[in-house]
């Protein structure tokens, strides 16, 4: 029923029970898996709102630009090898196979981890360039955009860990089968944003 | 820990069974425990800003008589109350509380969706409301800067708390949101994916459609509250000009520059203005249950008053400029907001006749929960009124910064919530706790609280049109203000003492009744709605014993014409209603 639909019955005139035997949810995917969605939704916003604070800080007079390091690119490719690995590692779970499961997936957690440490790296070239945060708004916000996305793939991480652990003790493939496809959609999430941010941090 | 898998449709589910005194009752994961816990840390926060507003009342009405009370503890106490009220005490509270409580029971749910999840988000809450009250005993205390946190004021030397208290009081808010996320996605899954068989979205209370609405909005724009506390954080502990602008401190320039004070407020009152309508619409749908139930029908205008709350939700995300009219913005900009905060008394009107038509011709049972709820009718369209003068930038402008703002957003947002929390306190004891309640001395409670708040608020707006301006520790010496108005203001401390005291009829009434009052009967009030259904009453682990409820009509089945009760549960199929022609075949 679209939701036009739904929100125009008149609940008043139709009795009975409406909708088949067993009770539907709106969404015919896992409850884990509305959730994260929301949960983006949410970060989303986040993302948005520093962005907007950002254009408009940018507007006043004393916005000096950043020339952002090169080894950006560098890290961008980490982050997109790491997200096609779990990607790949999704396709595997789909077609219930276990295939080089244990190596892709952990592969995946790896690169982002060395994506992070890039990016730590990116922060200490800057504080030696004399790019501190204090100096020019451009530098706070590069700290901190880059660092609060950063925040959010840690907390990836600490899932990834956790169902890292449990295939590594011998666990069913099948059984992770959610865990990896939970992984892969907040993986390619934080990868668009990165882009988005790069593109951001890049041109302004 | 065991667990019991369910041998019902929801096999999904997997039940926490406690089996301590602990897992019942502190490490619990049973929803109904969660919202016990939530509202009674709500209401304890709630206490307590109470209190801070009695003892800043008592510098008003009665200047310098109570020597503890400087300027400093005056914008301190000021400050607590607004923002405990506000976020501590009324979000926590119908989101954490009745939204716990009640969206399994009316979805026909054993639990939320994630039941884990949702204990860690009470513990959370609690979390946060004790780095917020560790400010009190910081050295400087809490913050003074008034609960928008405007900066630069805020973070300036001479603003009381101007170090450790705004720093809590950000840190606290940001884990605040965080726990209210978690509550949140619970929720809103739960809403979404939990609803028992026949429970279109259609059929469900209201009460849910506000809560579900409301949480949408809290997680939408709690994170604009979120980004500006971590911005400002970062102003006050690492240095950086997010908002804080060039500025010379008691003679001394700091090291800040450029940032922008507009840009703060713009982020805070895209969290402000929907936070209003995240308490309100929990409230406008919890009203509307208790009315229809005590009226005998069922609530006029069902699918507009959802809809109602849809356009409510949507608008208020396009109207918070009109917080910052006396900040200075373009004229066409003021224009907009101004046009929007118009358009958005619509749909709220619409709930308000809506309200009234359902107890036109009703067959009103003036139980005590019904007296709080008529009440609320009439302080929401008191408070509703004075909004529609104050989203006018001309009319805003000479009055926003008097009492008649502190009048308008109290009888709005303070005193109508607040009479719906305990319409629906009174209406859900019962169920809640197995017991009735004294209804003598819940009417008593409804009159004190409502005539005193009357007594409070209604001069207030008065005040605001002599131009006497709100914020002020002490009024001084001035030639428009006649010495008459601090008589009125004697005159409303009074009052408030007298509200503030009377509400332990309430708490009084509430622990008396726990142990001493009679025995409930599951469904005393004859509710139609699901929580009402329950095998037991209070409702054990789990809600529904062995098999979960079918659903065969709406929420609002009142007065049918041939049934024989004056309600049909939502649970009964229609084969099976009792009819009056047979009860009278029956005598």
């Amino acid at each position: 029923m679209s939701l036009i639909k739904s929100i125009t019955t008149k609940p008043w005139e139709r009795k009975g029970v409406i909708g088949g035997l067993e009770p539907e949810g709106a969404f015919n995917s896992p409850n884990e898996k509305v959730a994260l969605s929301l949960f983006l939704v949410v970060a989303s916003v986040v993302f948005s709102l520093f962005t907007v604070g950002y254009f408009l800080r940018m507007e006043l007079p004393d916005w000096r630009p950043l020339s952002e390091p090169s080894q950006l690119w560098l890290n961008t490719g980490l982050l997109i090898v790491s997200s096609i690995l779990f990607q790949w590692a999704r396709n595997i779970t789909k077609s219930n196979s276990d295939k080089n499961l244990r190596l892709i997936f952990l592969g995946g957690g790896i690169f982002a981890i060395l994506f992070i440490a890039g990016q730590l790296m990116t922060w200490g070239n800057l504080q030696s360039a004399g790019y501190f945060m204090t100096s020019n708004p451009a530098n706070a916000f590069y700290y901190l955009l880059t660092g609060l996305h950063a925040l959010h793939l840690l907390g990836g991480l600490w899932v990834w860990s956790k169902s890292s652990i449990r295939l590594l003790s011998g666990e069913d493939a099948l059984n992770l089968k959610l865990s990896v496809e939970l992984c892969t959609l907040y993986w390619h999430f934080l990868l668009i944003v990165w882009f988005i941010l790069f593109a951001l941090l890049s041109n302004t | 820990m065991a667990y019991v898998p369910l041998a019902d449709q929801d096999h999904e589910m997997e039940m926490h069974h406690p089996h301590s005194f602990v897992e019942k009752y502190v490490w619990s994961q049973d929803h109904k425990v969660i919202a016990i816990q939530y509202g009674g840390l709500a209401v304890f926060t709630g206490i307590v800003g109470l209190v801070l507003s009695l003892l800043f009342r008592m510098q008003l009405g009665f200047p310098e008589t109570a020597t503890f009370i400087d300027p400093s503890f005056y914008y301190q106490a000021v400050t607590m109350h607004g923002m405990i009220m506000v976020v501590y005490l009324l979000t926590a509270l119908f989101l954490g509380g009745f939204g716990n409580y009640m969206i399994p029971l009316m979805c026909g749910a054993r639990d939320m969706v994630f039941p884990f999840l949702n204990m860690l988000s009470v513990w959370v809450f609690l979390l946060s409301v004790i780095i917020l009250m560790a400010s009190f005993f910081v050295s400087g205390g809490p913050t003074g800067g008034g609960w928008t946190l405007y900066p630069p004021q805020t973070n300036l030397a001479g603003t009381p708390g101007h170090d450790m208290g705004i720093v809590l009081m950000l840190i606290s808010l940001a884990v605040f949101i965080v726990a209210a996320t978690m509550g949140g996605l619970n929720y809103v899954v739960t809403v979404l994916q939990y609803r028992c068989r026949g429970l279109t979205m259609m059929r469900l209370p209201l009460t849910v459609w506000g809560i579900f609405v409301a949480t949408l909005l809290a997680l939408f724009a709690f994170p604009a509250l979120l980004v500006s506390a971590i911005m400002m954080l970062f102003d006050i502990l690492l240095g950086t000009s997010f908002f804080m602008p060039a500025i010379i401190e008691t003679g001394t320039p700091l090291d800040h520059n450029g940032g922008s004070p507009i840009l703060f407020q713009h982020l805070f009152w895209f969290f402000g203005h929907p936070e209003v309508y995240i308490v309100a619409l929990p409230a406008f749908g919890l009203v509307s249950d208790v009315l229809s139930v005590h009226a005998r029908k069922n609530i006029f205008g069902y699918r507009m008053m959802v809809w109602a709350i849809i356009a409510i939700g949507g608008l208020s995300f396009i109207v918070w400029a009109h917080h910052m009219y006396v900040s200075g913005m373009h004229p066409y900009f003021g224009f907009f907001f101004a046009t929007t905060t118009l358009i958005i008394a619509v749909p709220t009107a619409l709930k308000v006749y809506n309200w009234i038509l359902t107890l036109w011709e009703g067959d009103i049972r003036l139980n005590a929960p019904m007296y709080f709820a008529i009440g609320f009718i009439f302080t929401f369209i008191h408070g509703g009124i004075t909004g529609l003068f104050l989203g006018n930038v001309v009319i805003d402008l000479p009055l926003s910064d008097s009492y008649f703002v502190v009048a308008h957003f109290h009888m709005v947002m303070g005193v109508s919530p607040v009479l719906v929390v305990f319409a629906a306190l009174y209406h859900w004891y019962p169920k809640i706790t197995g017991r009735m309640f004294h209804e003598g001395m819940a009417k008593l409670h409804f009159w004190c609280t409502f005539l005193g708040t009357y007594a409070i608020y209604l001069p207030m707006h008065y005040l605001g049109f002599l131009g006497v301006p709100r914020r002020y520790y002490a009024l001084g010496t001035t030639d428009f203000i006649p010495a008459s108005a601090q008589d009125l203001n004697t005159t409303i401390t009074v009052a408030a003492l007298f509200v503030g005291a009377t509400q332990l009829l309430f708490f009084i009434n509430v622990i008396w009744s726990l142990r001493y009052g009679p025995k409930a009967d599951p469904n005393p009030w004859g509710a139609a709605s699901l929580e009402w259904q329950t095998p037991d009453t209070p409702p054990i682990h789990g809600n529904w014993g062995d098999t979960l409820p079918t659903v065969y009509r709406w929420a609002y089945d009142y007065s049918v014409p041939g049934a024989k009760e004056d309600f049909i549960p939502q649970n009964v199929p229609e084969n099976e209603v009792p009819s009056s022609a047979e009860s009278s075949e029956n005598t």
